[in-house]
């Protein structure tokens, strides 16, 4: 057993070293590689369980892990928190059934998808823990480098495309957040997170318009990630060009903006920030909005599922960034907590969406007549791109499942009673009316709460309308491997766990939230928590 | 040298952006290796001019902190390079790759009017 001190650096250890070890076997030994990725990816979800229980349990729930030990607001630290290790616990659930999924014949439409989607989830991992800004930019590079190989695996007109548009957006994107962090560096002296947030109450006149432009260039970089319109153009056409798992995994990409945008915007401009308390909020609010309203139009107007699936990201993330700026206005915990509960249900229903696009979409005539004039009017060519050989055991009553977790998914996304996103969206949503009746004349709220059921309306029309299509006037059975049927009844099984478990996962989200508003006992554990000499173990 | 230094960076920047804005593939990447050079002097910029002190402390004993440079900016900014290098690499990879499959170097994979 690792020494629990040790064990909030496992999550970054373990995809690096198992990549490590992947890369140095050819792809002939694909078996193998497939063993040492998904053993990577199980250790991964028991830690994040075992993190999450000790964030759960201790009672201030901030644990510091100091590298090479050096005294805490001068080396770098990673920083546990109820926050970060619900982001893990996330990471982890997707990770393995899009690998588990990619094991049926997508990893052998190219080379090193195994290692690289180790070092996608060493990237993500480490931008959760990492409580320093520079550290955070080398994880978003991390992640990113590996995410431009997994966006080009299996190559394809389509593919390149999409990947030049993204590798050259985020390249631009790099270069935002190093000007915000280097300009952070300027002013104030230092780059770790809570050392800044103490330091951004007592800045000069002079200086805090400065770190306010800090804050904008940084939050232009997380904002691209987390797609917030009119930043988020790039989305839809890279997650429906990426290989299903790929893109599966993906949806926690644009989490990992999100994440960052609600770790620094409630650190540094929460209610003790003093004059910059709340900087920014209306931006995200507005931006959040206008994001539900692009990705609604996105939804409705698109035939494929991926596509849509695509615009549905939008519209999580813009609810997402909503529901952020307007905790960060307010100081309102409880539409936070509701906030990262759905989050976490719409992240993995989306995930099982872009699973599920792939086999439904095996079916003769129906759909696929429909996608071909689509494809021809986005100027793609209808390229055969799915490698043909075995692909396991094929099971019976293939449209069957594939209904049944298309429904499942589509409830949650959607937010429509008894699954998971139900209970999200009534959390969002009762707290956001409570505070809206409060304050006559502050419209954010009432369309917020608008926008928010009209997004869910939008959903259900255009995926019933493709489910119909695909599923019910199409009688053909696909064929469908056992794998990639158990991955995606994996990630539904975990929606509807989820449901059942609302009660203590409420419990804990709401004191996350709390936490977040409060931020005081994070700042203070970074700031006074000494290194450890030399009787670590 | 504040005055050379913030042009220069301005000039950079100034020029990369227009060359990222371009619609061929080559003018890219040139934007975004100008960006980044542009980038890369801002931060270091962040470390405060000084002329002729080292970043780095002797040993032992209380040293004057003033008469040396920030080796925090010096670090970062080595760090920054290094990525960009890489980065921008593998972007001249999925270039050469989509002039290949497309044959043409328009961003969008084709022209405007074929």
């Amino acid at each position: 057993m690792i020494s629990p001190v040790h064990m909030i650096v496992a999550p970054i250890l373990i995809p690096l070293v198992s990549g490590a070890i992947m890369l140095l076997y050819d792809e002939r030994r694909r078996r193998l590689k497939q063993g040492i990725g998904l053993a990577s990816c199980g250790l991964q979800l028991v830690v994040a369980i075992a993190l999450i229980l000790r964030a759960k349990d201790s009672g201030d729930a901030v644990s510091l892990y100091l590298l090479g030990d050096w005294a805490s607001p001068y080396g770098i630290v990673l920083v546990l928190d109820r926050l970060s290790a619900v982001m893990l616990l996330l990471g982890s659930l997707l990770a393995l059934p899009s690998l588990l999924y990619a094991g049926a014949r997508w990893h052998r439409n190219g080379q090193h998808f195994g290692p690289l989607f180790q070092f996608l989830l060493m990237g993500v991992n480490g931008a959760f823990l990492t409580g320093d800004l520079f550290n955070l930019f080398v994880f978003f590079e991390v992640m990113l480098a590996a995410s431009y190989g997994l966006l080009l695996h299996g190559t394809g007109r389509a593919r390149v495309g999409a990947g030049l548009h993204y590798i050259a957006i985020n390249l631009l994107a790099a270069m935002l957040f190093l000007l915000g962090v280097a300009l952070i560096y300027g002013v104030t002296g230092t780059l770790n997170m809570a050392d800044l947030a103490t330091r951004v109450a007592n800045l000069s006149a002079a200086d805090r318009p400065l770190i306010h432009a800090a804050a904008v260039l940084l939050s232009g970089a997380f904002l691209i990630k987390a797609a917030m319109w009119p930043l988020c153009f790039w989305l839809p056409n890279a997650y429906s060009a990426a290989a299903p798992p790929v893109a599966a995994v993906f949806s926690i990409m644009t989490k990992v903006g999100v994440y960052t945008v609600i770790r620094l915007g409630m650190l540094l401009f929460g209610p003790a920030a003093g004059a910059s308390s709340g900087f920014g909020a209306e931006v995200l609010v507005v931006g959040g909005l206008a994001t539900i309203v692009f990705g609604m139009v996105g939804v409705l107007a698109s035939q494929d599922l991926s596509r849509m699936t695509g615009n549905l990201v939008l519209v999580s993330s813009g609810t997402l960034l909503s529901v952020v700026g307007l905790a960060l206005e307010y100081q309102s915990a409880p539409m936070l907590s509701g906030g990262l509960y759905y989050m976490f249900a719409s992240t993995l229903a989306i995930a099982a969406l872009f699973l599920l696009a792939e086999p439904i979409g095996r079916k003769e005539g129906g759909i696929a007549g429909l996608l071909a004039v689509t494809a021809e009017a986005y100027g793609l060519d209808p390229e055969d791109e799915v490698a043909t050989g075995d692909v396991g055991p094929v099971i019976p009553g293939a449209t069957t499942l594939l209904g049944i977790a298309f429904l499942t998914c589509v409830m949650v996304v959607a937010g429509l009673p008894p699954f998971a996103g139900f209970v999200g969206k009534l959390a969002m949503l009762a707290p956001a009316v409570d505070v809206a009746a409060t304050l006559p004349f502050v419209w954010g709220h009432w369309l917020f709460v608008a926008l928010l059921i009209l997004s869910g309306l939008a959903t259900m029309i255009a995926m019933v309308r493709w489910g119909i299509q695909s599923l019910w006037a199409n009688a053909d059975e696909p064929p469908l491997p056992m794998v990639e049927i158990a991955s995606v009844m994996a990630l539904v099984g975990t929606l509807v766990l989820l449901t059942f478990a609302a009660e203590p996962a409420m419990r804990y989200l709401d004191r996350t939230a709390e936490a977040l508003t409060q931020n005081s006992v994070y700042i203070g554990k970074v700031m006074t928590t000494a290194p450890t000499g030399t009787g670590t173990e | 040298m504040e005055l050379v230094l913030s042009v220069s960076i301005g000039v950079l920047v100034a020029s990369g952006v227009w060359l990222t804005l371009r619609p061929r593939t080559f003018q890219v990447i040139i934007g975004l290796c100008l960006l980044s050079y542009g980038v890369n002097l801002f931060i270091f910029a962040m470390g405060r001019l000084v002329e002729g002190a080292a970043p780095i402390m002797p040993k032992g004993g209380f040293v004057d902190p003033d008469v040396y440079a920030d080796p925090v900016p010096q670090a970062l900014v080595l760090t920054a390079i290094v990525i960009s290098f890489a980065t921008t690499a593998l972007f001249l990879v999925v270039i050469m790759a989509s002039r290949g499959l497309t044959g043409t170097d328009h961003v969008d994979g084709s022209e405007r009017n074929p």
